[in-house]
């Protein structure tokens, strides 16, 4: 009688890799050094930076819904305006200091954004992107209708009082570029615990197959609830960003801080570079950044561009560039995860 | 009396969301998706009639005689080229490239017609309407647009039940594969409800321009009034359409007699709130308690 041996498995599943684990600390690192920003840069360089890192949240926050969760949303501008409408509310009207009246503003959008998954969750597909479209009209009607003078109504407020009353105008470039780097970096790191936990598995499996998922088990409502409230403190925050970074704000039309030209960047970051993972947004992001700083930054070209360019991807390259990138050379900087390796 | 013909003017309203909101209807019906550049695609068709208008110097009703053939061609092609290829990529795809259209498409309208905002002419039946009292009239011209959307609509349904083409589409609705089975080329079947639908959509166009005015950003407005009256009516269905564009209209005229400035906003609370109840109605929650009450 001889015992048999197990066979030995032929792969091993890793999660960290050299290369991940080494591209991860170099991102930490990084960080750090841009933390180092305001005292190596011009203030030119500083506010192309800001622009660069509200853009990352976008996208980052848009990926989110749509890469993990499945949820085509077109309305996250709600949340870009509640954010900026929030930040102004707080500072102007109650003298609130404005970087504290930023973090509360990211707190509101979470909290603004639980009543609205309730109703717009149990859309599916384009329904829910025209519901949370809807809800982003009702949002900068409301606010153009309040007649309190500090919202301004339809024609808009400025925080400039609040800002420039409590800091120089350099102080406040060198603070904006790190909250927004901070948020960036933080939201980052939300997400990518998020993932590489057991709710990132079903955030996965959600959005593969919907119906098959919940047949085995996974709170469907849950995981998609827990990513819009994210995506909603994520957009809120890049709106305080945006109010801190540009001042003056309007309720109304496509490129107010409601309006849906919001939508077409973020579907345009994340289409571009690599939809559903994890680095690709981000590439999208400084694509879009260059794009803006070098060739156009507004305008009806700009526009039709970003769009065409997204219907490009959609229909030529779903993958974006990182995700096409990662298929053929089968990498991962950022491992959210998990790979086979054949036992050497 | 003024509550009553603000209702009066919102059912006729209705009528131009309904013929605004077939062709979504219809597209959602066929292949399951939201064209995101339906209200887009409905400006391009009231923008095409401008020009024929300007420069052609005809009524905008005869514009609609190459208008219309043109739309179909638009959304054939469009089809053919653009969706055909996106719907074989699942759910998002469709919607992330009608969403670039859209944008594409208002952009490039503003390139070439301007931001300015424009209207076309109505003729004498524009500012016509019968009196019935001091304070309640019916404005000819909405009882037309309401007589038109009904017309298309039963039209429509004329050519679905009893049309080899209506046979066709609504068997690839129910099931595409099975009805490519029997011989039923899926693919032409969706082109030719993507041009009925944009065709619908441009008709809808040059209505929606003579009644009030418009510019380059007008489509996405048109699109969430549509699409309100296709969730309100209950998704796919062509009658229930015209159902949900006469409680929106009603919504948003009741609002505007409130306070001019509710018109849309009041739509946008009534659209929301038929969600939320379809939705308790839907989880069981109300059931529930409805039965639990009967036993």
């Amino acid at each position: 009688m001889s015992a048999v041996a197990a066979p030995a498995p032929a792969a091993r599943v890793e999660r960290w890799t050299r290369l991940s684990g080494g591209f991860t600390v170099l991102l930490a690192g990084l960080v750090v050094l841009l933390a180092f920003g305001p005292v190596l840069w011009s203030e030119n360089a500083l506010n192309n930076l800001i622009q660069l890192y509200f853009l990352v949240v976008l996208a980052v926050m848009w990926n989110a819904l749509a890469g993990y969760g499945g949820l085509v949303s077109v309305g996250q501008q709600a949340f870009i305006g509640i954010g900026a409408y929030a930040v102004v509310f707080l500072s102007l009207q109650h003298s609130l200091e404005p970087y504290l009246a930023m973090l509360l503003a990211t707190l509101i959008g979470a909290a603004v954004s639980i009543p609205v998954a309730a109703v717009v969750l149990w859309l599916r597909g384009g329904a829910f992107a025209i519901g949370t479209w809807v809800v982003a009209e009702a949002f900068a009607i409301l606010v153009s209708l309040d007649p309190n003078p500090a919202i301004g109504g339809g024609t808009g407020t400025s925080a400039l009082i609040p800002f420039n009353t409590r800091y120089t105008p350099e102080q406040r470039l060198h603070y904006t570029y790190w909250a927004s780097l901070g948020t960036a970096a933080v939201l980052l790191a939300i997400l990518f615990v998020l993932l590489r936990s057991r709710l990132g598995a079903s955030l996965q499996a959600i959005r593969d197959d919907e119906g098959a998922a919940a047949s085995v088990g996974v709170r469907v409502l849950l995981g998609k609830g827990v990513l819009f409230v994210l995506a909603g403190a994520g957009c809120a925050a890049a709106g305080a960003l945006i109010l801190a970074w540009q001042l003056s704000i309007q309720p109304l039309g496509p490129d107010s801080v409601f309006g849906v030209n919001w939508s077409a960047k973020m579907i345009f970051m994340v289409l571009v570079g690599g939809l559903g993972t994890f680095e690709g947004p981000i590439i999208g992001a400084i694509v879009l950044y260059l794009l803006q700083t070098y060739v156009s930054s507004s305008g009806v070209w700009y526009f039709v561009m970003l769009g065409a360019v997204a219907i490009g991807f959609a229909l030529l390259l779903p993958r974006g560039i990182w995700g096409t990138l990662q298929e053929r050379f089968n990498v991962q900087l950022l491992p959210v995860g998990y790979r086979l390796r054949g036992r050497a | 009396m003024t509550w009553v013909n603000a209702v009066v003017h919102g059912i006729l309203l209705g009528g131009l969301y309904a013929l605004l909101a077939t062709g979504l209807s219809l597209m959602f019906g066929v292949m399951r998706i939201i064209n995101l550049a339906h209200g887009s695609l409905a400006l391009l068709g009231a923008y095409m009639a401008f020009l024929l208008v300007e420069h052609a110097h005809i009524s905008a009703y005869l514009a609609l005689v190459p208008v219309l053939p043109g739309a179909l061609v638009v959304g054939y092609v469009l089809q053919r080229t653009v969706l055909e290829r996106s719907l074989r990529s699942g759910m998002l795809v469709p919607l992330l490239t009608t969403f670039g259209l859209l944008i594409v498409i208002g952009n490039l309208l503003q390139e070439f017609f301007s931001p300015d905002v424009h209207s076309l002419d109505p003729g004498a039946i524009g500012p016509a309407a019968w009196r019935i009292t001091s304070r309640l009239s019916i404005p000819a011209f909405d009882a037309l647009i309401l007589g038109i959307a009904i017309l298309v609509l039963f039209l429509l349904q004329l050519v679905l039940t009893r049309t080899q083409i209506g046979r066709e589409l609504r068997a690839t609705a129910a099931d595409p594969d099975a009805a490519e089975l029997v011989g039923v080329d899926s693919r032409a079947v969706y082109a030719r409800a993507t041009a009925i639908a944009v065709a619908t959509a441009a008709l809808a166009g040059v209505f929606f321009a003579m009644r009030s005015t418009f510019d380059p950003t007008s489509g996405p407005t048109q699109l969430i009034y549509a699409f309100e009256a296709v969730v309100i009516g209950g998704m796919g269905s062509l009658w229930g359409t015209l159902a949900g564009g006469i409680v929106l209209g009603v919504a948003q005229t009741v609002g505007a007699q409130i306070d001019p400035q509710y018109f849309a906003l009041a739509g946008h609370v009534v659209f929301l709130a038929v969600l939320v109840v379809r939705t308790a109605v839907e989880s069981g929650g109300l059931r529930v308690r409805l039965r639990g009450a009967t036993t």
